[in-house]
């Protein structure tokens, strides 16, 4: 399989302090591809150096063989790079119907336009109406997102990205405050994205991590630990030292 | 997908844009006072220039987000290609030149925009008042164009369209104005229900979010300024028009910071909160004017006082009705019962 996103001795340094420290990460494409680490290892950064959030210190990225580090966090988007977030960044004051309108809009080019109305494509109402459906969120597509339960601004949140039709997602920690019962609501629909895209979950959850990942990268203080399949690395004294370390620690 | 569902929310969606029944009776209200005030159409000019002025900060701060102490900038230059066109005759009929007021004004809009793009909110502030402060400098200094302190003296407006000639009842400049300003609400109107007024509002509540789903931020926020600028610019033309006069008053910061103020009073993110605002303000500063003119300053500051102090519930009496209120009370009352669960923190 091609290499679709990759990282080449990628650094970024905080201060004095080297949050990401020569990370070299291939991602095939169609890959389902986790990365862990323990609380503080780098991860999040990492995204935010793929989505153009952060630049890096050091270091390239390429998408699709073509090089993006210094590349706008939005064009990165149009280019097929989508992202969700830890903490949840929605429009509050928005429906989650405009918000999925907004990015599709934005997707197929229309988003500047001023003169005409929103939802006058019946091309973008369609895929609004599908993705809040595939989302759980049709019931409530008309109330404040800042008003909604916690559980379906998740949904959201995620719903958000996929209507930016992403050939590579990056998912940071997408069940991450939601309870229990609610999880594998947002896992199914994780599970169910289509073969093509390639997946990037950072994740805590070794369940979720070891049903849903064919391929895992270890990430400790900013450097590449491991790298490999499930079975390989849960095998790995080393990944199990690091994480039975930082449970006893906590 | 159900086809029924997809129809609906084409509706739903279409209907965002449709007059409410409080628009047209502000409309009627508006042109019903142009035959029922005849004797009061001075004042009303007033009102109508400021409302577009107003309307134009309201494009930037309750659309985009943008808060500016100089919007003068752009009010003040329009207010002197105005006064200068007519006085030189290089453009003589009003609606042209009024036209390319607000063009020219649209163009230092731009020029300034990649000032406010980045920074806080004091940041911004600071950048845009400094901005007015220059413009009020330049025209300060070039008194062979400007008049200086002075003013710019003997300007003659022509005729609009050839036809109407300014009266000194300001008959002609409220209808003028009244259009002017009808026609350019209709126009951000038009824009706000947009794709692209929707993404503003998404720049202005989540500006990370807005990038992270392939929103140009920057583009926006410049496209949004300029346009502004030029309401704000055609604001300033209808002033020196109506007068037949420009002075530095038009470049003041008092100008800038009484439009916040209106701004304040009507409300912002709606389009009728600079137009409401502007009808109290103007109307509260003549009552209190005539009743105690010494003392105009320390009423409209109690004013502005109170709203702030009562603002909050006001805003949500606005938006979300009264459940919000409800909801809001019920809160305050039982604390404990906050539904939202809080997310780890973002560590790794």
């Amino acid at each position: 399989m091609p290499v679709v996103l990759e990282t080449v001795a990628l650094e970024k340094h905080f201060g004095g302090i080297a949050a990401v420290a020569g990370v070299s990460l291939s991602i095939e494409k169609g890959a389902r591809h986790a990365l862990i680490g323990p609380n503080g290892a780098g991860k999040t950064t990492v995204i935010n150096l793929l989505t153009g959030v952060l630049r890096p210190t050091a270091g390239r990225i390429l998408l699709e063989g073509e090089d993006i580090t210094s590349l706008d966090a939005y064009k990165r988007v149009q280019r097929g790079l989508a992202r969700t977030f830890q903490i949840n960044q929605l429009f509050l004051d928005l429906t989650p119907l405009e918000t999925v309108g907004l990015a599709i809009s934005e997707r197929l080019g229309s988003g500047a336009q001023w003169w005409r109305l929103v939802g006058s494509n019946p091309h973008v109402v369609e895929e609004i109406v599908e993705i809040l459906g595939r989302f759980h969120l049709t019931d409530v597509m008309h109330e404040r997102t800042g008003n909604l339960p916690y559980g379906k601004q998740r949904l959201l949140e995620i719903a958000l990205a996929i209507a930016c039709r992403p050939r590579v997602l990056l998912l940071d920690e997408p069940a991450a405050g939601v309870p229990e019962d609610e999880r594998h609501e947002i896992l199914a629909t994780v599970a169910a994205l289509p073969a093509d895209v390639t997946v990037l979950l950072i994740e805590h959850d070794m369940d979720i991590v070891f049903s849903f990942a064919d391929r895992i990268s270890v990430l400790v203080n900013g450097a590449l630990f491991v790298d490999g399949p499930p079975a390989e690395v849960a095998r790995d004294p080393r990944v199990k030292a690091v994480y039975l370390g930082e449970s006893l620690d906590a | 997908m159900p086809p029924a569902l997809v129809g609906k929310v084409a509706h739903r969606l279409a209907t965002r844009a449709r007059w409410r029944l409080l628009e047209y009776a502000f409309w009627l209200a508006a042109l019903a006072s142009f035959f029922l005030l005849p004797n009061r159409h001075l004042i009303l000019t007033e009102i109508a220039w400021l409302a577009l002025f107003a309307l134009s900060l309201d494009l930037i701060l309750g659309y985009a987000g943008i808060i500016s102490l100089g919007h003068a900038a752009f009010f003040g230059l329009g207010s002197y290609l105005a006064a200068l066109l007519a006085k030189h005759g290089i453009v003589n009929e009003p609606v042209l030149a009024l036209v390319l007021s607000g063009l020219c004004a649209a163009v230092l809009g731009f020029a300034t925009s990649f000032l406010v793009l980045r920074g806080s909110d004091l940041t911004r502030l600071m950048v845009t008042l400094g901005v007015a402060l220059i413009m009020r400098e330049i025209a300060n200094q070039i008194p062979d164009i400007t008049g200086g302190a002075d003013g710019l003296q003997g300007v003659v407006i022509a005729p609009i369209l050839g036809l109407f000639q300014f009266d000194i009842f300001g008959h002609v400049a409220y209808a003028y104005c009244l259009i002017v300003l009808f026609i350019l609400f209709l126009l951000a109107r038009r824009v706000v229900y947009s794709p692209f007024g929707l993404s503003l509002r998404a720049v202005k509540g989540n500006p990370l979010r807005a990038a992270s789903i392939g929103i140009s931020v920057n583009a926006r926020l410049v496209t949004i300024y300029t346009f502004a600028a030029f309401y704000a610019g055609i604001a300033g033309a209808l002033l020196a028009q109506t007068t037949a006069f420009a002075s530095l008053d038009v470049f003041s910061f008092e100008r800038s910071a009484d439009l916040l103020l209106v701004l304040i009073i009507g409300g912002t993110g709606y389009l009728y909160g600079g137009l409401i605002g502007a009808v109290i303000f103007k109307l509260m500063q003549d009552w209190i004017a005539n009743l105690t003119p010494q003392y105009w300053q320390f009423w409209i500051g109690l004013v502005l006082v109170l709203i702030v102090l009562i603002g909050r519930d006001r805003i949500a009496l606005r938006t979300g009705g009264v459940r919000l209120l409800a909801e809001r009370i019920t809160r305050r009352f039982a604390p404990a019962a906050a539904p939202v669960a809080v997310p780890p923190g973002e560590g790794s």
